[in-house]
């Protein structure tokens, strides 16, 4: 009797429990529909005027003129897609030549220590990168070209460049530390000498976990605004050279939000909403490879 | 004779291509700890004169060129209560969904999952929009602390989820038979058993995501807003520290110096946390192996 009420007590305890946890899961998986939907309707005023047209079609940025209003993203999806890869093609052969070092050549206390000097970079703020460059690296910029104002896309690339470093750095030592000791040993066994092993054996097997860290940080460089939006020069124009400012999409959200009214603001929430599907797609692409790092705490 | 030659001659050139590798990779490993220190330096050289108790605790003067961070300290602290709130039980109790109430493979499963990873992909000036739209608009909280503080917690939900899924699978597989074959419930083996065994994992999720939190700045320029004010509640705007130096360096004339300071005081917040993450994590870990 106590026994069989006991039992359907605790069932019921159980369902609750379930009921709960499940309804905080649902939470949490819905908050990623919650921002694509209230993007949505934010730029759905601008969608439902056909301005999408003018969107990519559109020369210039210039919302706010009354005279010639234009509505051109292609120079700042352009400024984006530049800065990021500047950063990665500067950031890539450092940090690679960096975890091959510390893979392979390195004494053990200089890689442990080089490893956690890495590991809390990671966490410096970009908003302490991007004053840093300011500080140091557009001066140092106007110094060798003294006609230009040092903020441009070379200064954002640097920048950028400097916060991705510690992930493609410890994502390719870590590639590189998973490639199985056997295929090392046979390599020297057939003679090959130690670079000729690192060059022909263990780069190309680690070259799943390489990329898979180059992606994050190109998807991580893209969205980041901090950084970029205080050293680029924030100009919405097609940059000619390195020297030029420019102004990424991250960078027109952060300054135009404040003061953008109507078509304005729902032209920056179309904005969003592109930035969202680009870094969407790399990070859908992640999932479908094999050689996984973990997104979660990677920090997007 | 020849085939000797050629033989020598590749060897020589292994070895200079051994010597070159090592040397690239000796540069570049040196060169990124030049870089690191040169920004660690500067921020010292020029923050540290201006880092005396005052500035913890002076009010913000004159757009920031005079006077401290305290209130700014005291509405980042906000922030990240408001934050904590909310992503601690949401995050754990979606890990424990997750791990312990649904098939691993089921559709609603992977769907969960499979958004919070997205969510991770999310760049975070887009949750800033968000919040000021959800939050801010919607929900009706304006300029707030609260409202900077949920969004941080939408943010950072993925790290917490994530590790705290990690810890749960990590934990022995016959834990939970066990506990059923006392008699337990799955509610008390839940709450008495698992939860306390994956606790260390949870903690050093939590902590991650403070340093993530800390260092944000662009989903709180549009939801906790630029107040320099001491907050009164947490309907107030309040401006994080995060948020000053990038108004110090963007629309503040010689604003260079508190700038950089205000980054130490962030930085050694920052390393604080993180460091602990660091330390817990390795302590748990030895713990596990040398039980098993």
């Amino acid at each position: 009797m106590t026994s069989s009420r006991n039992t359907s007590l605790s069932r019921f305890v159980d369902r609750v429990t379930e009921g709960v946890l499940g309804l905080l899961a649902l939470v949490s998986g819905g908050i990623v529909l919650l921002i694509v939907w209230h993007l949505f309707s934010g730029a759905w005023p601008a969608i439902e005027e056909g301005r999408l047209g003018s969107f990519f079609t559109d020369a210039k940025w210039q919302p706010g003129s009354q005279r010639d209003p234009q509505f051109g993203v292609v120079t700042m999806l352009a400024g984006s897609f530049l800065v990021t890869l500047l950063a990665v093609a500067l950031a890539l052969p450092v940090g690679l030549a960096t975890a091959i070092f510390h893979r392979f050549y390195a004494p053990a206390f200089l890689e442990r220590w080089n490893r956690r000097m890495m590991e809390l970079l990671i966490g410096v703020p970009a908003v302490v990168f991007g004053f840093w460059g300011l500080m140091v690296i557009v001066p140092l910029i106007v110094r060798f070209a003294p006609e230009t104002s040092g903020q441009s896309l070379l200064a954002g690339g640097i920048v950028l460049a400097l916060m991705i470093l510690p992930l493609i750095a410890l994502t390719s030592q870590a590639a590189l530390q998973s490639v199985p000791d056997a295929q090392m040993q046979a390599a020297a066994g057939l003679g090959l000498g130690r670079a000729r092993t690192i060059w022909s054996v263990a780069l190309p097997a680690a070259r799943g976990g390489i990329s898979t860290g180059v992606l994050l940080s190109l998807a991580r460089a893209v969205g980041e605004t901090m950084a970029v939006v205080l050293v680029c020069g924030n100009i919405p124009q097609m940059p000619g050279g390195l020297l030029d400012p420019i102004r990424p999409i991250t960078s027109t959200i952060a300054l135009e939000m404040g003061y953008a009214t109507a078509s304005h603001k729902a032209l920056l929430f179309c904005a969003a909403l592109v930035l969202v599907l680009f870094t969407a797609l790399f990070v859908g692409w992640l999932s479908f490879r094999k050689n996984e790092v973990d997104p979660g705490t990677g920090g997007a | 004779m020849s085939s000797s030659l050629t033989r020598t001659s590749r060897r020589t050139a292994g070895i200079w291509f051994d010597r070159s590798l090592r040397f690239g990779g000796g540069f570049a490993a040196l060169l990124s700890v030049v870089l690191f220190s040169w920004l660690i330096w500067d921020l010292v050289r020029l923050g540290l004169p201006l880092l005396t108790w005052e500035f913890l605790i002076g009010g913000v003067e004159d757009a920031g060129r005079a006077g401290g961070v305290g209130p700014l300290l005291v509405s980042t602290i906000w922030i990240l209560f408001c934050c904590l709130a909310l992503v601690i039980p949401l995050g754990t109790g979606c890990a424990l969904w997750l791990s312990e109430f649904v098939r691993r493979g089921s559709v609603v499963a992977r769907l969960v999952t499979g958004s919070v990873d997205l969510l991770a992909s999310v760049p975070s000036i887009v949750f800033g929009l968000f919040g000021m739209v959800f939050f801010g608009q919607i929900v009706g909280m304006g300029f707030s602390i609260l409202s900077g503080g949920l969004t941080l917690a939408c943010m950072i939900l993925p790290i917490l989820v994530r590790t705290t899924l990690t810890a749960l699978e990590s934990l022995p597989p016959d834990l939970r038979p066990a506990s059923a074959a006392l008699g337990l419930t799955r509610t008390t083996a839940t709450v008495k058993i698992l939860l306390p065994a994956a606790l260390p994992g949870i903690v050093v999720g939590i902590t991650l995501g403070i340093g993530r939190a800390l260092s944000e700045t662009a989903a709180l320029i549009f939801t906790s807003g630029y107040s320099t004010r001491m907050p009164e509640s947490f309907f107030d705007s309040g401006r994080a520290l995060s948020v000053h130096i990038y108004d110090l360096a963007l629309n503040v004339a010689n604003g260079a110096p508190m700038a950089s300071s205000s980054a130490l005081v962030l930085l050694a917040f920052i390393l604080v946390v993180n460091t602990a993450a660091v330390a817990l994590s390795e302590h748990w870990l030895r713990r596990r192996q040398s039980f098993s």
